[in-house]
């Protein structure tokens, strides 16, 4: 699960790197300019008000949005247009999201066991038997049978993530994975996340979670209207932001 | 009455027909009706037309004229099939048109962020289709599924316009001989009405042990 096992080209090179990436929506330009480099093993945080761009920039690193112009590449190799290429690298790049999207007609232990199946055609014996693991390790192997439906936010975000981890991802994308949870939950969901950071899994991570920021963070990038406003430490971030407009976000966001 | 009982071996095995036409061609109509929403919302525009003109024709005919056709026409260009096969495959083709229509119902009720989950997870579309949208779209239409299903049964009934010897020829020909229309079709109605309601709640049952609870 560590970035070791993954065929690194260049252990120094960086995992992610975007160069000039522009993003239009119709006339609406979403992400301006954007230059980001992710190393191997860091946990970037991205904070930023709504609408600034945090989920687009996102889904543009596995491709569920294209780009306008600029490049997105991936362990030195540059996000593939379409088919075969880009299912594969969508494999590489795992994702939760805000609002789980486990898939409802299938029990938790299928959701984490069917895409290393059906994907990565892993006999269906061994896919299973790794996804009890990983519903170990988010602790809800007992809720194996159930079914999403039937599972708190809490467990369904823990099963998702999960169902991502069973890709054996390189880098793992979170877009508000907590914004959904009653607040009693998203400290189970956010301890998980914590532990895939220290056990050196690549991350982004979108979220409002101000401790959890400064806690697990290398860095922190602060989003406003589709650009990088501050890419920092977390420190420095919380205690010197340069920009008005992260202490003006700062402020607002901290205030309560 | 002592006629419906000594005629009992001649209408169960009509019966037995009706049956069969109804098993067989609602199974080959909801395989077929399936692959035809499949191919509606597949990204391949000459599927999603063919799959178009398809549903449009068979909506737009009548069973009956397709049964004669089937059953005259055919054996003149040179297919020749008994007329209980003929009949199931007329009726496999009407109905997967309305199958079709039923699931394509369902399709909507996929939940988009679903969609997303297994796009990111690398999927290719045709495992998306397979794996999550199809099985979902028919867990979905199950009760409108279950309403092609008794208006097939019904329409087993036109077999008989063709000479398919299913439960309505049978009664048919049992009131040729003892002249008892009321008694005989009023027999026959029940018969239809206890398929139907076996469906129904065949349906029913189903729909509740597969729905799917978000
Ligand atoms: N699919 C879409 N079509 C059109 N506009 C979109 C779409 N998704 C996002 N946007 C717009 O792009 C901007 C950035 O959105 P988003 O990336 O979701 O911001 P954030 O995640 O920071 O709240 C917003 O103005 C939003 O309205
Ligand atoms: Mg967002």
């Amino acid at each position: 699960m560590t970035s070791s096992t993954s065929p690194a080209q260049h252990p120094a090179s960086p995992l992610v790197s975007v160069a000039q990436v522009q993003k239009h929506f119709g006339a609406h330009h979403v992400l301006k300019d954007i230059d980001l480099e992710i190393a191997r093993g860091e946990v970037v945080v991205i904070v930023g008000p709504s609408g600034s761009g945090k989920s687009t920039l996102c889904r543009c690193l596995n491709r569920l949005e294209t780009i306008t112009s600029g490049t997105i590449t991936i362990d030195g190799v540059p996000l593939p247009a379409e088919g075969r290429a880009l299912a594969d690298l969508r494999a590489e790049v795992g994702m939760v999201f805000q609002s789980f999207n486990l898939f409802a007609h299938r029990t938790i232990l299928d959701n984490v066991a069917l895409a290393p199946h059906i994907v990565s055609k892993v006999p269906l014996k061994q896919a299973r038997a790794e996804a009890v693991a990983l519903l170990e390790r988010v602790g809800i192997a007992d809720k194996a049978e159930r079914f999403p439906g039937e599972l708190s936010g809490g467990q369904q975000q823990r099963a998702a993530i999960a169902r991502a981890l069973a890709m054996k991802p390189k880098l793992m994308l979170f877009d508000e994975p907590t914004s959904a949870l009653d607040p009693e939950m998203v400290s189970e969901v956010l301890d998980v996340i914590t532990s895939l950071a220290d056990d050196g899994m690549t991350m982004v991570v979108v979220t409002h979670e101000m401790g959890f920021a400064r806690r697990a963070a290398d860095r922190v990038i602060f989003m406003d209207d589709g650009r990088v406003v501050e890419d920092t430490t977390p420190d420095e971030f919380f205690d010197n932001a340069r920009s008005d407009r992260a202490r003006a976000f700062l402020s607002k966001i901290l205030a309560h | 009455m002592d006629f419906l009982a000594a005629s009992a071996g001649p209408i169960a095995e009509a019966l037995g027909t009706t049956i069969l036409l109804a098993v067989a061609a609602g199974i080959g109509s909801i395989v077929l009706g399936t692959l035809i929403t499949a191919a509606r919302i597949s990204p391949v525009p000459v599927l999603r037309w063919a799959a178009f003109g398809y549903v449009q024709f068979f909506v737009n005919v009548p069973l009956l004229v397709l049964l004669v056709l089937a059953v005259f026409a055919l054996p003149d260009a040179g297919f020749l099939l008994p007329l209980t096969p003929t009949a199931i495959i007329v009726l496999t083709l009407y109905e997967a048109a309305y199958v079709a229509e039923a699931v394509r119902s369902g399709v909507n009720t996929v939940g988009k962020g679903e969609i997303e989950a297994s796009r990111a997870l690398g999927f290719t579309l045709g495992q998306t289709l397979r794996v999550l949208v199809i099985p979902q779209s028919l867990r979905a239409a199950i009760q409108p599924i279950g309403n092609v299903m008794i208006a097939l049964t019904m329409n087993t009934a036109l077999a008989a316009a063709v000479g398919v010897v299913e439960l309505t020829s049978a009664a048919n020909k049992l009131n040729l001989v003892e002249a008892q229309p009321i008694l005989i079709f009023t027999a026959a109605g029940l018969i239809y009405m206890a398929l139907a309601l076996a469906i129904g709640l065949t349906a029913g049952r189903l729909e509740k042990k597969l729905r799917i609870r978000r």
